[in-house]
């Protein structure tokens, strides 16, 4: 298979994400995940006859809170739909969900393609439903065993509009709009824990055509590496088979990460009729406009806001911006070591290269990091104020990354400590220069570059210590004086 | 309005109803006696009328997020027709 | 006199005066079950154990000052309500063995007030049916005629009450499974406004139209247990919340300046020559008692048949998708994969009546059809609505038959089910509008039979229709005739 240029790959996802409440969306049953199975389990969401659901507060909050945050319109009047299909995880034979009228509509957010250029993609819909259970098939003999804990679970559904059109895009905005929500500390974002699930539809068109091809769903994608390469296989599986004379069949498939390929769903074959219709036992949610307004006033800066103050207002790069705004844990490590002394630039060039360059190496995540923002900005701090040098920074950066500690106790225990005192500063000038008439001389004849000789011999003289800056100014001074 | 013995039996596969030769007749022209009472609504002009989905008109209740302890699960559990090591048994799911 | 007799009233009067003890008065309602209910079929489940040691604490209730109008009240409750540990069937073989880990918010209610639930009354099974007859325990038979079919689908609640087997019962109406069978059999049944009671732990058919409700000889007696069993409900979203009043002081002998519609839609030319007469006396009562009657028209009404047997199959079908024998309930022999469990055990749990009604409800929803019959009939339902809104400008309450005719003999339309659908002609409406409804006997046919009269309200003005039916009763005789057991 080989990527054909006369393509284009149309993709749309969509994302279920679940919120973070502590409470099930509809009963009080914890949504801790772990437990022993059925131990997060009542009456109302194991759909016990006669028992009625209530709407927890909280997602709604969270609805309108992710809403506000990708410019979406919020409703305030949606309904909640019951959708009907049988399966064993699916306790009451419907999902309750929203159909026709969801909490959110017309959203969007940018991604930066491959090519730097910014692209703005649109978000259909945001509703919420309820999560189903789960079933365990493995190892057991002729059966399979039903855990409904993670029934009942509240769910984002987060729809956007076909508008990517590579796998890399596809990767971008999962990445972008997880970073959104974990801003808004609404869902956890961990994909191998299956809070945050992706569906992938894939088609692909010829360069120019207008109308979309025929798609297929891609399921069982369970990091964006999956999402991405599902997306790729999909495309170029749908590219040889038109090529080959053939027609794409509107299925839904699964990935299988493993053997790098998609298959087939078996048992859902059968064509769905979803028989959706407003949920009876749930009247229409009515939202004010005060409580959306409240809302957006809490709402936190969110990655692209602050990337762009970032680089107006603390004159970082684009590319700086991007890194440090990237999550929500790395632009909170950034605005602490800053609010701790350090200059931004610095900060910015030291989280970015010094911090993010060892924990890829150790392949950890920001929040796993031994060095404190309180301790890289005292660092930066020290630096900025000639109490050690940038070379000394580092030499205790290392210690405080593989040990962690505060960069004082560093400096006191290992000695560091830059001399910046004027006085002594010149008097061990003076002693360098008589020690050495020959280059003083050429100096003065105009070999500047000698200028670099004689840093060396007093940097030597003083171990390192000595303020590199007072050192040049001070020599300087006394040879053209 | 009349219905199909076919049409009969694909709503009976959404339903997960088994009918077998015997009900199916039967059903067949029940159903489209009862589709035939239906079909009176059609002389209505509804048009501007918005659906009603609720017998009155008033907004969701909403309850705080709070974690309520659950007491009923081995009774709940006791109700069911087949359990294995806190599962719900069933036979094997096909994906 | 026999206490099995006495009006709700009449009994706590003797209860507070220790004229009878709630175990005696428990006991003898148990007895007299034991004689009747294989007659009349009233009870699938009978509580002695669990209604002593009720009658037990009401006694000590009693004797502590802590009693209740209804303390020590033996009362009858549909076989829909979730009794913790207690067998809750719903009338299906899908439930036969169900026991709820949970009370219903109802029967919560009447415990708590020290009621004593002798049991749990036969039902149509799931609610569906106007005649008892569907139930997987049997069919009910009237007490006034056992030949004859006592309504349903809170037929049990009906029969076991009017042979006197409780003091009051509890009943769901969704296109009037109160109202007409209270009608047959004689006695007052009140539908409240939809909300007005919660639904939590009510086994549901049609979310949108279930209404739990009172079953009583008297008015007086539903004005107590509404106040009891009344009331906003977190654990349901559907609950009102409003100020419950107190029933029995907005309770009236006269009705002087009161204005009652007669829709002439509900007095088709079809209609049974006696029940119009009956209803025509009726008025000249209530004329008597200071009302004055106004003619009025709710032209939709002729659309209730149709727009409930979308609405309410539709509702049915996904709330009767829960029974696939996983959890409980109800599971197959043997089934050899999941699609066999769940055909197999809905085919075999549920009876032909509840499968109509799924097929039906699942057929309105399917793709293709929705908008034709489902929408279609949501917005006629918006119509039907509106006819009592307007009409409601000009008039305090209606009054209309409950049922077409009397009580029918048993398998007369077993078979025919739009025949029987058409016996709830003049109270599903009340429902599809959310309406309170009440139904309380007003005469009797030449053989013996009861027939019954509505009265519908406003939303919310349940205690106008029970000061009009209390005035009734206050000057006719009919909610004191008893069946001949
Ligand atoms: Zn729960």
């Amino acid at each position: 298979m080989t990527y054909d240029p006369n393509y284009e790959t149309v993709i749309g996802l969509e994302v279920h994400a679940q919120m973070v409440t502590r409470s099930k969306i509809f009963c009080g049953c914890s949504t801790t995940f772990g437990a022993e199975p059925n131990q997060q389990v009542c009456p109302v969401c194991a759909a016990f006859p006669g028992v009625l659901p209530v709407l927890n507060s909280e997602l709604v909050s969270m609805a309108i809170k992710t809403g506000l945050a990708i410019q979406g319109s919020i409703r305030t009047r949606s309904e909640f739909a019951r959708k009907n299909y049988f399966y064993p995880d699916l306790p009451a034979g419907y999902q309750i969900s929203q159909f026709e009228l969801p909490i959110i509509e017309h959203g969007q957010l940018h991604i930066v393609t491959d090519d730097g250029v910014r692209k703005r993609i649109g978000i259909t819909r945001i509703h919420m439903e309820v999560d189903a259970g789960k079933s365990v098939h493995e190892g057991i003999q002729g059966a399979s065993w039903i855990d409904l804990n993670r029934t009942g679970t509240p769910l984002l559904e987060i729809v956007s509009e076909p508008d990517l059109r590579s796998a890399q895009e596809a990767g971008e905005y999962l990445k972008k709009l997880r970073s959104i929500l974990r801003y808004l500390q609404v869902c956890d974002g961990n994909m191998e824990e299956g809070s945050f699930r992706c569906d992938a539809n894939v088609s692909v068109r010829k360069l120019g055509q207008t109308a979309f091809g025929t798609r297929t769903e891609l399921k069982n994608l369970n990091s964006i590496r999956n999402v991405m390469r599902a997306i790729e296989y999909e495309a170029e599986r749908q590219i040889d088979s038109l090529e080959s004379g053939g027609r794409i069949v509107q299925e839904t498939r699964l990935w299988d990460a493993n053997q790098n390929t998609s298959r087939p769903m078996r048992g859902k074959e059968e064509a769905h009729d979803y028989r959706y219709f407003p949920e009876p036992d749930l009247p229409p949610l009515v939202i004010a406009q005060e409580r959306i307004d409240t809302i957006a006033r809490q709402l936190p800066e969110l990655p692209d806001a602050k990337a762009e103050r970032y680089r107006n207002d603390l004159g970082l790069s684009e590319y700086d911006a991007g890194v440090l705004t990237s999550s929500r844990e790395m632009a909170m490590f950034f605005e602490e070591t800053v609010s701790r002394g350090a200059q931004p630039k610095a900060a910015a060039n030291w989280i970015s290269v010094e911090l993010l360059g060892r924990l890829n190496r150790g392949g950890m995540e920001i929040e796993q990091s031994k060095v404190t923002p309180e301790q890289l900005g005292r660092l930066l701090a020290l630096m900025q104020n000639n109490e050690i040098s940038g070379k000394m920074a580092k030499q205790i950066f290392d210690i405080m990354f593989e040990s962690g500690g505060d960069p004082d106790t560093i400096v006191q225990e290992h000695g560091f400590k830059q001399v910046s005192d004027t006085a002594a500063i010149a008097a061990i000038v003076d002693q360098v220069l008589a020690d050495n008439p020959l280059q003083v001389q050429q100096y003065r004849e105009g070999k500047t570059k000698v200028m670099g000789f004689l840093v060396g011999q007093i940097m030597k003289a003083t171990q390192g210590k000595a303020n590199p800056a007072s050192v040049n100014a001070i020599l300087q001074e006394k040879l053209s004086g | 309005m009349s219905i199909t013995a076919d049409t009969v039996k694909h709503v009976a596969n959404l339903a997960r109803l088994k009918l077998d030769e015997r009900e199916l007749a039967p059903l067949v022209q029940q159903l489209s006696n009862i589709l035939g009472l239906v079909e009176q609504l059609k002389e209505l002009d509804t048009e501007a009328v918005t659906p009603m989905s609720h017998a009155l008109d008033m907004p969701i209740p909403e309850r705080p997020d709070l974690v309520v302890p659950i007491s009923t699960r081995e009774a709940m559990l006791a109700n069911a027709p087949d359990t294995e090591q806190g599962y719900f048994r069933v036979p094997k799911i096909i994906e | 006199m026999d206490p099995t007799q006495l009006s709700l009233v009449q009994a706590h009067a003797w209860l507070s005066s220790r004229q009878i003890s709630a175990r005696e008065l428990t006991a003898a309602f148990l007895e007299r079950i034991d004689r009747l209910n294989p007659r009349i079929n009233a009870y699938i489940t009978v509580d002695r154990e669990g209604a002593m040691a009720a009658a037990q604490r009401a006694d000590d209730r009693f004797r502590n000052g802590t009693a209740t109008p209804l303390t020590g009240i033996p009362i009858g409750v549909k076989d829909l309500f979730c009794t913790e540990n207690l067998t809750t069937t719903c009338g299906s073989k899908m439930l036969a063995r169900f026991r709820p880990p949970y009370e219903s918010t109802v029967t919560r209610k009447l415990k708590e007030a020290g009621a004593v639930i002798l049991g749990k009354t036969n039902m149509d099974e799931f609610a569906m049916g106007s005649s008892n007859e569907t139930s997987f325990f049997g069919p009910v038979r009237n007490p006034w005629d056992t030949e004859r079919i006592p309504g349903g689908s809170s037929g049990g609640s009906a029969a076991a009450l009017a042979a006197r087997m409780a003091m009051a019962t509890i009943g769901s109406d969704t296109g009037g499974s109160i109202r007409q069978p209270a009608a047959l059999t004689g006695l007052t049944g009140l539908k409240p406004t939809y909300g007005r009671i919660s639904r939590f732990g009510m086994i549901a058919f049609a979310s949108s139209l279930d209404q739990a409700g009172p079953m009583t000889w008297t008015a007086e007696d539903a004005a107590i247990m509404l106040r009891v069993l009344a009331g906003h409900d977190p654990k349901d979203s559907t609950s009102i919340q409003a100020e419950v009043p107190d029933y029995v002081n907005t309770l009236v002998n006269r009705l002087d300046g009161l204005r009652i519609g007669i829709p002439e839609e509900y007095f088709p030319d079809s209609l049974d020559r006696e029940t119009r007469h009956a209803l025509e006396e009726a008025q000249q009562v209530l004329r008597d008692l200071g009302a004055s009657m106004v003619s009025v028209s709710l032209p939709h009404t002729r659309y209730a048949i149709p727009t409930y047997y979308i609405i309410a199959p539709a509702e049915a079908s996904s709330n009767l998708a829960r029974y696939d024998g996983i959890r409980f309930g109800y599971r197959c022999e043997d089934p050899k994969d999941l699609k066999d469990l769940y055909t197999r055990t809905r085919s075999e749990g549920f009876g032909a009546e509840v499968k109509r009604r799924i097929m039906l409800g699942t057929y309105v929803l399917s793709s293709g059809y929705y908008d034709a019959y489902y929408r279609k009939a949501q917005k006629v339902r918006r119509l039907i609505a509106r006819d009592f809104q307007d009409v409601y400008t000009g008039v305090d309450l209606l009054l209309t038959p409950t049922t077409p005719g009397t009580a029918f003999p048993l398998g007369e339309k077993k078979d025919d089910p739009v025949a029987m659908y058409l016996s709830d002609i003049f109270t599903i409406n009340v429902n599809l509008a959310g309406l309170p409804g009440l139904s309380l006997p007003c005469g009797r046919d030449h053989q013996g039979l009861p027939i019954g009269m509505q009265l519908i309200a406003p939303v919310l003005k349940e205690e106008r229709l029970l000061a009009a039916a209390h005035a009734f009763q206050s000057a006719t005789p009919w909610h004191q005739r008893k069946p001949e057991l």
